[in-house]
């Protein structure tokens, strides 16, 4: 049952994706692009999606999901600097290419070599995360000692 | 084109039903980064399987309605040093912030997270200070 949940979600996300226009970079670029020719239809994506999800996450206050226990409890970690940097990291990808994770895998069997060469980046980007950080970690502390 | 907005309004609905299904259903944030992330860590092998059903079927749904919908091409860079870039900072930062356009922005706006709200802010101002660096003044896309 969780599984087929899963399959309806993922499919009905894809579809949702390709219709709305945002596997085409363009667009996503388009809306990004405030000094350029600028392209609205982000804004209604966001604001479409808006809709079932609210409805959705005040259904979660009086009962509880079909196939588990309890939801999803809020992250209390509050605005730290991973957020950030990480949210900086990921616009300016966004931002360069004009695909983010969702649309990528939505796009890859139509995308072309470009978008399975993004895909592969990103998968590479994510796996080395840790690693990453650990070096940034460092690194400061390096600075600091000399500083 | 002028119908843009609606195909964009239909198109983010379907999306807000996706993350209202997985959620009601199986309790769980429909997070593409997280999912597709998910697919790497095998620790529990349950939630693995959902995941690899998950990214599976966002795979293979446009895959087979891109024709029937006459839905266009992606216009994604021919660079491959741009898009390969691109693709490692979308991967280290959605990481590194935990979420990505549909878990902070879908999910977390509508649960009025500030988390959410705060990551979603963060990225699209990257996103337009990085369309106005790399297209405007360096003419890289």
């Amino acid at each position: 049952m969780r599984i087929l949940i899963s399959l309806v979600s993922g499919a009905l996300f894809g579809l949702g994706l390709i219709i709305s226009g945002m596997t085409d970079t363009k667009k996503v670029q388009g809306w990004l692009d405030i000094f350029g020719e600028w392209d609205p239809t982000l804004a209604f994506v966001m604001g479409g999606a808006m809709l079932p999800m609210v409805i959705a996450w005040k259904a979660t206050q009086v009962r509880t999901p079909l196939t588990a226990d309890k939801f999803p409890a809020a992250n209390t970690a509050g605005i730290d600097r991973d957020l950030i940097i990480g949210s900086v990291f990921f616009g300016i990808g966004w931002g360069l290419a004009g695909l983010c994770p969702g649309p990528a895998i939505a796009s890859l069997s139509f995308g072309g070599s470009s978008g399975v060469v993004f895909a592969s980046a990103m998968i590479i980007g994510m796996l080395s995360t840790r690693r990453l950080q650990a070096f940034f970690r460092k690194a400061e502390n390096t600075s600091k000692t000399i500083t | 084109m002028p119908m843009d907005w609606i195909y964009g309004l239909v198109g983010g609905v379907l999306i807000g039903c996706a993350g209202a299904f997985l959620l009601l259903g199986n309790g769980r944030v429909m997070g593409a980064s997280g999912l597709v992330f998910g697919m790497f860590k095998t620790t529990d092998r349950r939630i693995w399987i959902e995941n690899l059903a998950f990214v599976s079927a966002l795979f293979i749904a446009p895959m087979l309605f891109v024709r029937p919908l006459n839905i266009g091409p992606t216009h994604a860079s021919e660079n491959v040093i741009v898009v390969a870039i691109a693709g490692l900072a979308v991967g280290f930062g959605t990481r590194l912030a935990n979420g990505c356009t549909s878990g902070h922005g879908v999910c977390g706006i509508s649960r009025f997270s500030l988390r959410g709200i705060a990551a979603t802010m963060a990225y699209i101002l990257a996103g337009a200070v990085s369309v106005v660096v790399f297209k405007h003044l360096l003419g890289a896309i």
